[in-house]
């Protein structure tokens, strides 16, 4: 019987979910040991929020509603923290805008 | 099977040598595939390993925005979902490169074909990944030049030839290139067979070839009797050398009794590790450019490398050349880019122009003086008011050392005999300690033959009778001024040029630490 989480979150990230936000974001979910997962929408497709490659892959841009769920130890502390990360604006401050 | 191809050189450094062809000329563009999937799976782990390591450290210098995308970059090699198909296509016998270029381009076009701007953007970072590990890969088959292969191409960097292990065989040989480099010098040093001048090949051989570095050639696609022929030939050579190994431990002496001195030119201080300083007479020349590599170095390298030579040598002379940078010798931060540089500023010319570094050198070998039997010459010395100034900057640092209290000896300094002008009017010359004849230069300076230059190596003879007759001539004014001659170009230690360099008046010679052995029997043989 292992413990699971879901929630939903509004990406306001310039650039949205990619690059240094998603490095941050997967870097996060992996110091938890449940399962973490994204999508775009609530029925799927679910993106493994570890790797870096899956979740630049979802191709989340800015407006997006993301959906994070966890399954396993920690699983709620784990939903709870990413979507912190993402309301914070991955601690990126007003400067994250670059023309590059 | 097709057609053996035999092509034709010029021997820079004697030997044979059988084994895989290593192409130089396509290492940067070219993976070599490995024996088994292990190794093309470690391979690949490697290259990774690198690649993700050189990023990691550019980050230590990277400003905010540059580290994120570095950091991107590192998550990406460090994400088993990037990183696990390209390998997973290794397990299953791809080769390494092939495999990872795929497994990148198929996420590079998922980026490509993305309708975000941002998102397609990304692609750059993609290939910048893919082009990063391919880079690691095949540095990585730089490294991994198979053991004994013979190194083929335009030309060979010395320090390509430095990071060689040369333990299990193998040898060079160049379509371009030349006997008188210093990869070839540091080749006859090493024992290292090698061939130069080979011309274009008409195609990309591959495959076992066999060096011929006796007689200067190479075959490519040999037929079975050659093979055969070839071992016959050069286990005759390893005879010859075995033998010639008898008159190393014993004094060189011709057969007419007459003793001659061979000392050792070197070019590096671990040189002499290698060298058992009975077996000679001393160095007769001791090249100081190495030490000038990407840096300059400090008074304190320089002075132990000088003493560690020194040291070694025990009471024996050990002849140190001045900087002798230019020509084909560059230094950066201290020689100058010319149109013709070996006929510029070079040797003790850019000695003079740079009194500030020359200085440096001079303080170094003044301190090194008192741990053993130093002798200091200049090199390109063309008239006397250079070896003068040179001279008086020798006494100059001397009397700051010891107003300093620094402990310090002046050593005997002579000059290289290497322009012609020094050759041909030795007479200005009359007050230095010591000549030395550098027939390398001499003999370039004397033909007009540039000696890095393979289309007119066959004028580059030192037993041309213009060269024989200035270097008689030198060694018969010494004779009569009493002056020490001695020489430490190429030409010492050659056994073909040995008896006209005796027949000359010469009786001191620097030579090649491994031809120590060689020019000794040749001596043997000479009757003067």
């Amino acid at each position: 019987m292992s413990a699971s989480a879901e929630a939903t979150v509004l990406i306001t990230h310039e650039v949205g979910l990619h690059a240094r936000p998603s490095v941050k974001f997967t870097k996060l979910a992996k110091t938890f040991t449940a399962e973490v997962e994204v999508a775009l929408a609530a029925n799927g497709p679910w993106f493994d929020a570890k790797s870096i490659v899956k979740v630049m892959a979802a191709k989340a841009p800015k407006g997006t509603m993301l959906h994070i769920r966890a399954r396993g130890d920690g699983a709620g502390e784990a939903v709870g923290a990413l979507v912190e990360l993402v309301r914070r604006d991955f601690d990126e401050g007003a400067d994250h805008v670059r023309t590059a | 099977m097709s057609e053996p191809l035999r092509l034709k050189g010029i021997s820079a450094s004697a030997g044979y040598a059988e084994g895989p062809l290593f192409h130089l000329d396509r290492i940067a563009m070219r993976y070599a595939g490995k024996a088994t999937v292990a190794d093309e799976e470690a391979a690949l782990e490697t290259a990774i390993g690198i690649a993700t390591g050189r990023l990691a450290a550019l980050i230590e210098t990277a400003d905010r925005d540059a580290a994120g995308i570095l950091e991107f970059q590192i998550a990406m090699l460090e994400d088993g979902a990037l990183t696990g198909p390209a390998l997973a296509a290794v397990s299953s016998g791809q080769p390494a490169d092939v495999a990872w270029r795929q497994a990148l381009d198929a996420e590079i076009a998922g980026y490509e074909t993305s309708d975000q701007e941002y998102f397609r953007a990304r692609a750059a970072d993609m290939r910048d990944i893919r082009d990063q590990v391919l880079r690691a890969l095949t540095e990585e088959s730089e490294n991994a030049a198979p053991a004994g292969a013979i190194f083929y191409g335009e030309d060979i960097a010395p320090t390509r030839f430095l990071e060689t292990d040369w333990s299990s065989g193998g040898g060079i040989a160049l379509k371009a290139g030349s006997a008188a480099s210093h990869v070839a010098m540091l080749a006859r040093s090493r024992g290292v067979p090698m061939v130069v001048g080979l011309g274009a090949s008409p195609a990309n051989p591959v495959g076992i070839a066999l060096l011929d570095a006796e007689h200067g050639g190479i075959v490519l696609k040999p037929s079975k009797a050659e093979v055969e022929a070839f071992r016959l030939l050069s286990s005759s050579f390893a005879a010859r050398r075995e033998k010639a190994e008898i008159y190393l431990r014993k004094p060189a002496v011709t057969k007419a009794g007459t003793a001659i001195r061979v000392q050792v030119n070197i070019a590096d201080p671990s040189d002499v590790d290698g060298i058992d300083v009975s077996t000679c007479d001393g160095v007769g020349l001791m090249r100081t450019e190495f030490l000038f590599g990407k840096t300059l170095p400090d008074e304190e390298t320089q002075y132990r490398a000088y003493r560690k030579v020194l040291e070694w040598a025990g009471g024996k002379p050990v002849t140190i050349r001045t900087v002798d940078a230019g020509g084909d010798k560059p230094v950066p931060g201290f020689t100058v880019e010319e149109g013709n540089p070996f006929l510029g500023l070079r040797g003790i010319r850019l000695s003079l122009a740079r009194p500030e570094i020359f200085g440096v050198q001079i303080r170094a070998l003044l301190r090194a003086a008192v741990h053993g039997n130093l002798k200091v010459m200049f090199p390109m010395i063309a008239v006397k008011d250079e070896y003068e100034r040179a001279a008086a900057l020798f006494a100059e640092e001397q009397a700051g050392l010891a107003a300093r209290g620094v402990v310090q000896k002046m050593p005997p300094l002579g000059i290289m005999v290497e322009v012609p002008s020094a050759a041909i009017a030795p007479e200005a010359f009359a007050d230095v300690a010591f000549f030395s004849i550098g027939s390398n230069d001499l003999t370039q300076y004397v033909m007009a033959a540039a000696r890095d230059n393979a289309s007119v190596a066959h004028l580059n003879s030192v037993r041309h009778p213009a060269v024989l007759r200035l270097i008689a001539s030198v060694a018969a004014f010494g004779r009569a001024q009493k002056i020490p001659v001695s020489l430490c170009g190429d030409a010492g230690g050659d056994p073909a040029s040995i008896p006209a360099l005796l027949e000359a008046g010469l009786r001191d010679l620097s030579v090649a630490p491994a031809q120590l052995a060689m020019a000794k029997a040749a001596i043997a043989d000479v009757s003067v």
